[in-house]
């Protein structure tokens, strides 16, 4: 439990560096998190080797799901989309540095399902895309 | 008090186990499902080593008393919510579907194009995404009674509602999320003076309040037995004869024909033109069962109970700053607290406090509209029951402030 709300998740939530929406931009894709009504928006810009330049998420949500969004944020810049495409759950529980149970493991995957489908293209952030 | 909560206790065994060493549960979740107690886990159980078998039409001795206990439940639940005949109580799954029955045999017949079902802004998903279904089907039109910002139906927009002779009004007794008890007694009479047909929505009144349909002048009637201190899979609908006889069957199948021919059928008579397929017969018994444990302590002893916690609860919950708390005042509500913490979200406020063994729930609570019209994604809810205490309000409380202390 101390170790779910470590020092860094809780300073993440509150504190973010990649908050906010990029306009114009390159890639948008945004959904909810049906259980609890999470919502994650994310922007990105790509330079001109269609790397990622920037990137910045928005909504609304719990430390879990804001700070494990922050974090991809910061993870994903300067990198191929290629490289983001291959980003999987444990990517996601290595970068929060804790062990999820089911339910808040879909507040901390909901914002790399958000990414994924809009580096895709898809229409929907569905499951299988994390799994 | 008038109840004695240490005795009933220790008819719940789920009370006294511990969620991880040295600590207790600290069940503060009886509005998403009541826990059971001992009369009514072993009812279950003595029926499935004892008389277990397949309902009606078996003349062998097990089959009789398995139809006897299963048709006994339903003359006690009759005889609970003050039916005029157990033929008015149909089995169902639970209250979502018998909302469903509703919308499917009823309305299904008796709404065309047009016509207007009024339903209000606190409503639970079971009784509006039927609707929004057969909106899709029918082209029926859906208005809805406001909620006021201190959680109460606006009863002047509902006269105007009704002014536009709806055809069928569908509310909640008592809201999952901000407690209110609605005045459905005088809301029931105002929509039968426009000549409406009305569905109350019982899932939060039946295990907590004392139900007279009879009295209410209700309609239908909708209620689940997970929330009454009986088992899942089972949940009833009340409806007056006249009207269930008038309905056309709800789901086909064995029980709920009289005759079949290779191209025809005969439907049954009542109740069992409603239940078709093997039902869930344990569940019957143990709803019968948890109905005689409500009973025996009293609807009226349980009301003043939980009213006692909640007031308490209210009290103590509103000294945390930061706190808000939804829904009205203690004497309109029944025991249900949803509140938020200023710039800490539900689910890491249930999560912190499950530590210390407590449990709240954190969500919309299948009330999305709701807590869109408060402008908020999500609450955490505590509520209460007859086994609640003053003393789990403390935890509850003091975790809140643990809560507060590690997002400081």
């Amino acid at each position: 439990m101390d170790d779910l709300y470590r020092e860094v998740i809780i300073e993440h939530y509150k504190n973010p560096s990649y908050r906010g929406k990029l306009d114009p931009h390159d890639i948008s894709f945004a959904d909810n998190n049906p259980l609890c009504g999470d919502h994650i928006e994310i922007t990105l810009r790509l330079d001109e080797k269609g790397n990622v330049k920037e990137a910045l998420f928005d909504g609304h949500g719990c430390a879990i799901s804001q700070a494990s969004a922050d974090l991809l944020m910061e993870s994903i810049i300067g990198k191929p989309l290629d490289e983001v495409k291959q980003l999987k759950k444990d990517d996601i529980l290595e970068m929060l540095g804790i062990d999820l149970g089911p339910v808040r493991l879909k507040c901390a995957l909901l914002s790399l399902k958000v990414l994924k489908a809009g580096v895709y293209g898809l229409g929907e952030a569905s499951d299988e895309l994390v799994e | 008090m008038s109840l004695d909560v240490n005795k009933i206790r220790k008819d719940f065994p789920i009370l006294q186990r511990e969620t991880r060493d040295g600590v207790r549960v600290v069940y503060l979740d009886s509005t998403a499902t009541s826990q059971k107690p001992s009369q009514v886990i072993n009812a279950m159980n003595d029926y499935y080593q004892k008389s277990n078998a397949n309902i009606h039409r078996g003349v062998h001795t097990l089959a009789e008393e398995a139809t006897s206990l299963y048709e006994g439940a339903r003359e006690k639940i009759a005889k609970f919510i003050n039916a005029n005949s157990s033929r008015e109580i149909i089995y169902t799954r639970n209250t979502t579907e018998s909302i469903n029955l509703v919308a499917y045999s009823w309305a299904r017949a008796n709404l065309k194009a047009g016509d207007l079902v009024v339903l209000t802004e606190m409503e639970h998903h079971s009784n509006l995404v039927p609707w929004h279904m057969l909106q899709a089907e029918k082209n029926i039109e859906l208005d809805f009674i406001p909620v006021t910002e201190n959680g109460l139906l606006d009863l002047d927009s509902y006269k105007s509602l009704l002014d536009r002779n709806p055809k069928l009004v569908s509310f909640t007794h008592m809201s999952n999320v901000l407690g209110t008890i609605n005045p459905v007694h005088e809301m029931i009479q105002l929509a039968h003076d426009a000549g409406a047909i009305v569905l109350v929505d019982g899932a939060q009144s039946v295990p907590h309040l004392s139900v007279d349909v009879q009295k209410l002048d209700a309609d239908f009637y909708a209620f689940s037995a997970h929330k009454m201190c009986g088992p899942t899979g089972i949940g009833i609908l009340y409806g007056k004869s006249a009207l269930l006889e008038s309905m056309p069957p709800f789901l086909g199948g064995g029980d709920m024909i009289k005759e079949v021919k290779l191209r025809s059928f005969r439907a049954n008579t009542l109740p069992h033109k409603f239940e078709a397929g093997t039902p869930a017969i344990a569940e019957a018994i143990g709803l019968g069962a948890a109905v005689d444990y409500l009973s025996n302590i009293g609807m009226e002893n349980i009301a003043k109970h939980e009213h006692e916690i909640t007031e308490y609860a209210l009290e103590r919950l509103e000294e945390i700053q930061g706190i808000k708390l939804f829904g009205p005042s203690a004497d309109k509500k029944g025991g249900v607290a949803a509140f938020t913490l200023d710039g800490i979200h539900p689910h890491d406020v249930a999560q912190i406090l499950d530590k210390d063994g407590i449990a709240v729930r954190a969500g919309h609570h299948c009330a999305q509209p709701l807590h869109e019209k408060f402008g908020i994604p999500a609450t955490s809810r505590a509520s209460f029951y007859l086994y609640s205490t003053k003393e789990e309000v403390d935890l509850l409380v003091n975790g809140i402030y643990k809560v507060k202390e590690l997002f400081k």
